[in-house]
């Protein structure tokens, strides 16, 4: 079996004050899909951001290839797509501005692979308006599109499902199986069924710094 | 259970300054009561100011110890951001209103030194407009440090500030010179010690390491106070 | 496209699309100047004089005013957050920021001021002089706010707080800006000042990206 891609050790995580996890260790390999469950501030959000470098973690160490990532951060930033609790969206750009502008601030161009993130949400349609007169659940399949765009191996979600009706959770769960396939990675905090087979871990079970190694608990298979 | 994280260095401080305190408070009352004796009845009258030159005793130290504080905070703030030390940022807090009331008190003495010459409360003297303006840097800093329910990110936002306000310090100083030159005659209005004699010499470094012992005193006090503080938020956080 | 010309021109459309924005910063501008003649007496000698350091003052508040939006608006849609995680510099990004606010705020300011002047007296020289001085002061007075915004990114009472942070460290460029307008009319040049204008604003750009960049890593812990 090939070792992981990523390589997450004894990472421990700080907010006001007291511990949200500690020594919280796992892999995952090329296609594999990560889900984070537990309760509202059980540190899911926190993990996914220390994950991603933008909250330093307390202690522990993120791998990507063996390599740690606070060696070169900018090449790890390179690696990740976002998607947080906010969309990341301007409100007064319209759906293909916003896209493309994304793509851009990633240091990418989206080029022909715009049409596709537009086709994979349902969103060619929309594609002119301003995102400020979209729903709510339009306007996190725009935030879903840019992920899609993006290409980048490594999806970090944050409750991808939020505002999410029926076509739109099968779209994403299509667009997420496709990006496994290709060998991507992805770790996502929901607490809506994701309905693809993948390891999860729950956070937020026993947490004083007398748990177990890990953190939290793990268990393979299908995500319940 | 205690969280063992905060308290490694915090606690030994607490330990060594209780330990420091008692001895430290003594002799800066002792040395202060001194130097206020020699500024009163040893030092000489000012054949020009009389009296009133007198001031100066606690004027300059003042001016002198604000800016140090400053240097201090821009330190404490240096070493917080890049050492993630906590005791630099209750330190920080806990320096910044002591270095704030001495310039308070330096912005005070100068307006009484300089009524009986001026006639006035006020006038737009380089260096005390300069000590204004430091006056208005802390309290920036000290505003923001506060400005965040998380105390840590206020401790941290501080420190920045702190850094880029000890750069722009000489930047300040300077440009204020330069305006005061600009706009007022070179004769009269500079708030100066008249020429430095051991006899107004000597009484004045006194008073400056007797005040320097009073700030490094009320900073230690302060420190102690927000290590229990924070203590005492933590576990709040906690529970 | 690099990501900061992406950064740049992202917010330069999004300011287009909301023009009003800064048309409410310049016509504060006009009507804080218009207050000090209201105030203090329409007499044209003493207005003539007084011109230089009101002008500065009131351009100095006006871009104050746009300030406190400057990331504000990017920690509240999310997309902070997608700046923070952009594989390129984050001192590059906040140097971006600053610099579309310079283009929305100083450099309209310091084509306006000059037309105001007029109503002060300011002779022909003068206004060239304080519309030069401007154009070099304001983009010191972006990076400094830019700083200023960044540190009360979140903070309570953030408006009040980003000016008693951002006033004191603009003196300098206030003192030398304004003085040279004073130095024209006393009959000497204004190389000097102009100079130091620049060097004040070398200094903000050698220390402030820096800053800024730390200060938003911190709003995104």
């Amino acid at each position: 079996m090939a070792p992981p891609l990523l390589e997450v050790t004894g990472l421990a995580c700080r907010r006001g004050g007291r511990m949200v996890f500690d020594r919280l260790s796992f892999g995952l390999g090329e296609g594999q899909l990560l889900a984070l469950t537990g309760r509202n501030g059980s540190g899911k959000t926190s993990l996914l951001r220390a994950l991603a470098g933008l909250t330093p973690p307390e202690a522990g160490t993120v791998a990507w290839q063996g390599e740690d990532i606070a060696r070169d951060r900018e090449s790890w930033r390179g690696r990740l797509a976002w998607l947080g609790h906010l969309d990341g969206l301007k409100g007064d750009l319209s759906v293909i501005e916003n896209l493309l502008t994304a793509e851009r601030l990633r240091g990418g161009e989206a080029g022909d692979r715009l049409d596709g993130a537009l086709l994979a949400f349902d969103l060619t349609a929309l594609a002119a308006r301003e995102v400020r007169t979209l729903s709510a659940g339009q306007r996190r399949r725009t935030a879903l599109a840019r992920i899609v765009l993006s290409q980048a191996p490594l999806w970090l979600l944050d409750e991808p499902l939020n505002a999410l009706d029926a076509p739109a959770q099968a779209a994403f769960r299509a667009a997420l199986q496709i990006h496994l396939s290709a060998g991507g990675l992805a770790i996502a905090a929901t607490h809506a069924e994701l309905g693809i087979e993948g390891r999860s871990l729950e956070l937020g079970s026993t947490l004083s710094s007398t748990s177990p190694p890990g953190g939290g608990e793990e268990h393979d298979g299908d995500v319940a | 259970m205690a969280d063992l994280h905060f308290l490694a260095n915090p606690a030994r401080f607490r330990r060594f300054s209780q330990r420091v305190l008692p001895g430290l408070g003594f002799a800066t009352a002792l040395m202060l009561a001194v130097g206020f004796y020699m500024a009163f009845f040893v030092a000489p009258q000012d054949y020009q100011q009389g009296d009133t030159v007198r001031i100066m005793f606690v004027h300059v130290p003042s001016a002198w110890l604000s800016m140090a504080g400053y240097a201090l905070l821009a330190a404490l703030g240096a070493s917080l951001l890049v050492w993630r030390h906590p005791l630099a940022a209750l330190m920080a807090r806990a320096a910044a209103p002591v270095g704030a009331s001495f310039a308070a008190v330096c912005l005070l003495t100068g307006s009484l030194w300089g009524r009986p010459m001026w006639g006035t409360y006020w006038v737009w003297d380089a260096r005390l407009t300069s000590m204004l303006l430091l006056f208005f840097l802390y309290l920036g800093h000290i505003a923001l440090s506060r400005a965040y329910d998380s105390p840590e990110r206020g401790d941290r936002a501080a420190a920045i500030l702190a850094l880029i306000g000890v750069i722009n310090l000489p930047i300040i100083k300077f440009s204020v010179d330069w305006w005061n030159t600009l706009h007022q005659p070179a004769s009269i209005t500079r708030l100066d010690a008249p020429a430095i004699h051991t006899s107004i010499l000597v009484p004045l470094l006194w008073m400056a390491v007797s005040l320097l012992l009073l700030f490094v005193f009320l900073v230690l006090l302060r420190t102690e106070t927000e290590i229990d503080r924070r203590r005492l938020e933590n576990a709040e956080a906690a529970a | 496209m690099s990501g900061f010309t992406a950064l740049l021109t992202r917010d330069l459309r999004l300011v287009l699309r909301r023009p009003g924005d800064v048309g409410v910063v310049l016509a504060f501008f006009v009507v804080a100047t218009v207050l000090f003649p209201l105030g203090i007496g329409p007499e044209t000698n003493l207005l003539a004089r007084i011109a230089a350091g009101v002008l500065w003052c009131a351009a100095l508040f006006a871009a104050l005013l746009s300030l406190e939006r400057l990331f504000a608006a990017d920690y509240e849609d999310g997309t902070l957050d997608l700046l923070l995680l952009a594989p390129w510099p984050l001192e590059l990004a906040a140097l971006a920021k600053c610099l579309a606010h310079w283009i929305v705020t100083g450099l309209p300011l310091s084509l306006l001021a000059p037309v105001l002047g007029i109503a002060f007296g300011l002779d022909g020289p003068s206004l060239l002089a304080l519309g030069a001085t401007l154009l070099v002061g304001t983009p010191t007075l972006s990076l400094i706010g830019g700083l200023a915004a960044a540190l009360t990114l979140g903070a309570r009472k953030s408006g009040a707080l980003l000016a008693l942070l951002a006033l004191p460290l603009c003196v300098p460029t206030l003192i030398f800006g304004a003085g040279a307008i004073e130095a024209l009319a006393a009959g000497e040049g204004i190389v000097t000042h102009v100079a130091i204008l620049a060097a004040l604003a070398l200094v903000a750009l050698a220390t402030t990206p820096w800053a800024i960049a730390a200060a938003l890593r911190q709003a995104g812990e």
